[in-house]
């Protein structure tokens, strides 16, 4: 008993000296100023039926009439499911695709068409409002004899149509393509609304217009295009041309970001509480900032956690509705709609 | 070709320009073979062709045929499922899978569920009898199913295991049958006597029923079998000569029964006797990833230059006699409708109503041609 008791105080001094090493991450430097967003979560807001589990719900958007989409990385590859407003369970789409493996995102275009981007095959998908597949943009490495005989260049992947584990999809008001590409790729890609390459930019590295992890990606009315360079932690602004414009260092490290639609626009991004449950970040992460397009912070909400209204690293958000947005995350298995009362916002604390 | 003709050109402007330029004009008209001059042939694309049934997906259309009644065969790679290595993690993955559809494109049924050999699809054809035959390049195997869709004959045999080894060193040879299978004794690419066929890709017929199979990406050969699957002998290596092949990608046959070989790789197609003696090659119609002959007395040849899997070059098909004089071309690369990704296979059972099965567009589109509508002006240049 008692040699037991010495062994877990051995434990518990090893794990923290080695948790010390790795270093705390700091506060977001909106962190501490950045008023707090009063926000309710629905208990219980997707009703799945019996046999029907999410996974790491990675990605999440909403369509015209409220319709909920969630494709996650479930057992058997990746399923898209939607839901209607209520988060009733409507259906299934996409089940057995060729091209999902491993789910990263999913957005809903002004047609209500649905894009999913998955990291597995590096392909984008893009479905009718329907559910069948009409367009595709890269291409799922060959794997005939049951391994890769073609090589992976990473260079190679970088040609104008092929993904190295692409993040996300975001498109202007005439239909124009952006893709942040990816995790091996460090890159934006711009595409015609019929899928014929335009231009691309970026590079890995930390200057100006270089990524380091590009993973989610937004426009705005005028067809900039905002970056959530999560491993820089700095979300860039380009113009349409792919022009580097400014970046916002301000909102910890952009996991994720979405823009409001309507006559004045909002960006949210999300400081989320890391994959790699490292609890020394625990108090420092998992807060979502609401923002001005210029970059002023309006407001905050959310900390990390695993209860309901707490985050535990949120990878996707939708804000078709400025007060009500729908969040996925990784580690929760679990999508959450969120109520925002930003009349009732408190003072700076 | 562009560049020597800018430079006379800007030399003619210098000096005797107008003459010169009467000669690049002469040049130019003077050679129908040349297949920039080839005339547009106009045509359709049937929107919505096959319906699928809800839960139901098309991966990529690498194989279309149709048999006698008109019903449409997809080889895709998709479907039920193995475990595989992707870009550099061991992935769960999807198989090929075999549908048939009506005249129409309504579905009728799958064939060959979860079947040992489909594993990932290249090409399908029927043959006179309405047998379907399919070629797997990753289970390396030629599969004849009956009408019925009941297996009949097999070519080839499965590897019996496989080893996942770690990801290729950057920078290795493209296209190296390296893991394919197991261990395989280095060859020139004329592959073992038999059917021992490395990545094959296509098959063929003859009117006695022989049998001729493109093999393929790891051998590089034509192997000619008997009706009834006895080999009788293969011709080719790697290579750039006449009568070897950089892979030999598409094949057809016509009613003479010589043998037309999309030799992709060497940007040629050949032209074999029926017993594999070299007769021709056409060099006029770029990359030849798809050939097929019509039937008929008056047999046409088509063969498309499909753009690559990552790029939006090329992506027509040419229509040629089978001596190989381009009567005309069709099509270019993109996803919209009457676009091609990477067309992989042609089926031409019927001289103006093609069907062609894209690679990237995971898309079969039934093509109606309108030879009788081919602009006037380019023709009569052309002729």
């Amino acid at each position: 008993m008692k040699r037991g008791f010495g062994l877990s105080v051995l434990l518990v001094l090893f794990a923290a000296s080695s948790l010390a090493q790795q270093g705390a991450p700091s506060p977001a430097k909106a962190f501490a100023t950045a008023p707090d967003i009063p926000y309710d979560s629905a208990p219980n807001f997707l009703k799945l039926p019996a046999g029907l589990y999410l996974g790491e719900a990675v990605a999440v958007a909403t369509n015209s009439k409220g319709h909920v989409f969630a494709y996650t990385r479930s057992g058997e590859a990746s399923r898209l499911f939607e839901f209607d407003q209520n988060g009733t369970f409507v259906r299934e789409i996409g089940q057995g695709l060729y091209g999902f493996q491993m789910a990263h995102a999913v957005r809903v275009d002004s047609q209500d068409n649905i894009w999913a981007v998955d990291e597995g095959t590096d392909m984008v998908i893009k479905f009718n409002p329907q559910g069948r597949v009409i367009m595709l943009l890269g291409r799922r490495p060959e794997s005939h004899g049951f391994v890769p005989t073609t090589p992976v260049d990473r260079a190679a992947r970088a040609k104008p149509y092929t993904f190295g584990r692409p993040t996300d999809i975001a498109w202007d008001a005439s239909g124009n393509i952006f893709i942040s590409d990816g995790y091996t790729n460090s890159r934006v890609v711009k595409y015609d609304k019929n899928g014929k390459f335009i231009k691309d930019v970026g590079s890995f590295g930390t200057a100006p217009g270089q990524f380091n992890t590009p993973h989610s990606i937004a426009t705005d009315a005028q067809g900039n295009v905002y970056v959530a360079d999560r491993g820089n932690r700095r979300i860039q602004v380009f113009d349409n041309d792919l022009n580097y414009k400014t970046s916002y260092d301000n909102v910890g490290a952009p996991w994720s970001v979405c823009i409001t639609p309507g006559p004045h626009q909002y960006l949210y991004s999300s400081n989320s509480y890391p994959d790699n449950n490292n609890s020394n970040a625990f108090n420092v992460t998992g807060e979502v900032y609401k923002m001005e397009l210029d970059g002023t912070v309006l407001g905050k909400f959310g900390k990390a956690g695993k209860q309901l209204k707490e985050f535990s690293t949120i990878h996707a958000m939708d804000c078709r509705n400025e007060n009500e947005l729908v969040v996925g995350e990784i580690t929760s298995w679990r999508i959450q709609k969120i109520t925002l009362h930003p009349q009732v916002q408190t003072s700076s604390r | 070709m562009t560049n020597t003709l800018r430079s006379l050109v800007l030399e003619a402007s210098m000096k005797r320009r107008l003459l010169l330029v009467l000669v690049v004009g002469a040049l130019l008209f003077a050679s129908p073979l040349f297949a920039q001059s080839a005339p547009e042939i106009p045509y359709d694309s049937a929107p919505n062709l096959l319906k699928l049934p809800d839960h139901l997906y098309l991966g990529e259309a690498v194989g279309v045929a149709t048999n006698s009644k008109g019903h449409i065969y997809v080889y895709t790679r998709t479907g039920s499922v193995n475990a595989t290595l992707g870009t550099n993690r061991v992935f769960v993955r999807s198989a090929a899978r075999l549908f048939e559809f009506d005249q129409t494109g309504k579905y009728v049924r799958e064939i060959g569920q979860g079947l040992y050999g489909l594993v990932f699809a290249h090409t399908v054809r029927v043959d006179p009898q309405d047998n379907i035959w399919v070629v797997d390049e990753g289970s390396n195997m030629v599969i004849k199913f009956d009408p019925d869709g009941h297996v009949v004959m097999t070519m080839g045999r499965k590897p019996e295991a496989i080893t996942i080894p770690a990801a290729p060193a950057p920078g290795a040879a493209a296209g190296s049958p390296a893991g394919e299978g197991g261990a395989r004794p280095a060859n020139n690419g004329a592959g073992v006597p038999g059917d021992n066929f490395n990545r094959p890709t296509d098959v063929a017929w003859d009117s006695a029923g022989n049998i001729f199979v493109s093999d393929g990406y790891g051998n590089s050969r034509v192997a000619k079998f008997d009706k009834n699957g006895k080999f009788i002998k293969s011709w080719g290596t790697r290579g750039t000569e006449p009568g070897q092949f950089n892979t030999p990608h598409s094949i057809a046959v016509d009613a003479q029964g010589n043998v037309y070989v999309g030799d992709r790789g060497n940007k040629r197609l050949q032209v074999f006797d029926n017993d594999g003696n070299p007769k021709a090659q056409y060099t006029n119609v770029g990359a030849p990833w798809a050939v097929c002959i019509t039937p008929g007395p008056h047999q046409y040849l088509y063969s498309s230059n499909s753009n690559g899997t990552a790029d939006f070059d090329n992506g027509e098909i040419y229509k040629m006699e089978l001596d190989g004089r381009i009567v005309g071309k069709f099509g270019t690369a993109g996803k919209q409708l009457k676009e091609f990704g990477s067309v992989h296979e042609i089926d031409c059972r019927k001289e103006n109503e093609i069907y062609v099965g894209e690679i990237t567009n995971w898309r079969v589109q039934k093509l109606t041609l309108h030879p009788d509508k081919v602009e006037t002006s380019r023709t009569s240049a052309a002729r």
